[in-house]
């Protein structure tokens, strides 16, 4: 899984009949403490994440294992939202 | 698999219910003899790692063949913990 800050929204109407309803969210990639780098990349949200959000996102097969994403045509899926990361045994993100 | 070593945890109230319970790590991957390379990333602690420990991490849908792991939106797992690593028949990492 990565750790990922939810960065947007997409909206689409033309989309694959399984995709229908389900929520989008355009996420980049942090590192351990939280700083977003690298390219964005879209994940399904199931967890009703919002815009700010730390969340972690499973890629592959592995987002296609939640009862919302099973069978769809994605491949990355918000599984977690982040209360906080602690490095070295600090906290270095908590969620406001 | 990858080497890789913990270097902190993730802790999340909003998860999808199929990873309610499991231990989040997050972990760097490193070279042959345990120096970092590479970006942060989290997998499911199977074998109850501490921070700082060398471990192995199984990716993609092999991660999913564990008890714990089976069906779950997760992409990765640590899988074992290292003891020593040996190089051209050098001890490169040991475990103190």
């Amino acid at each position: 899984m990565l750790i990922a800050k939810v960065i947007g929204t997409t909206i689409s109407t033309i989309k694959d009949e399984k995709l229908k309803g389900r929520k989008l969210l355009i996420v980049r990639q942090t590192d351990e403490t939280g700083t977003p780098y690298g390219k964005p990349y879209v994940a399904v949200d199931t967890l009703d994440a919002g815009v700010g959000d730390l969340v972690l996102t499973a890629h592959g097969s592995g987002g296609r294992q939640t009862a919302i994403t099973k069978d769809s045509p994605v491949d990355a899926v918000i599984m977690a939202v982040i209360d906080h990361l602690a490095v070295a045994g600090e906290v270095v993100y908590r969620k406001e | 698999m990858k080497i890789a070593r913990v270097i902190g945890t993730t802790i999340s109230t909003i998860k999808d219910e199929k990873v309610r319970g499991s231990k989040l790590l997050i972990l760097r991957q490193t070279n042959e003899t345990g120096e970092f390379i590479g970006k942060p990333f989290v997998a499911v602690d199977l074998v109850d790692a501490g921070v700082d420990e060398l471990v192995l991490t199984g990716h993609g849908s092999s991660a999913r063949q564990t008890y714990q792991t089976k069906d779950c939106p997760v992409d990765a797992v640590v899988i074992a913990v290292i003891d020593h690593l040996e190089v051209d028949g050098k001890i490169v990492f040991r475990k103190t």
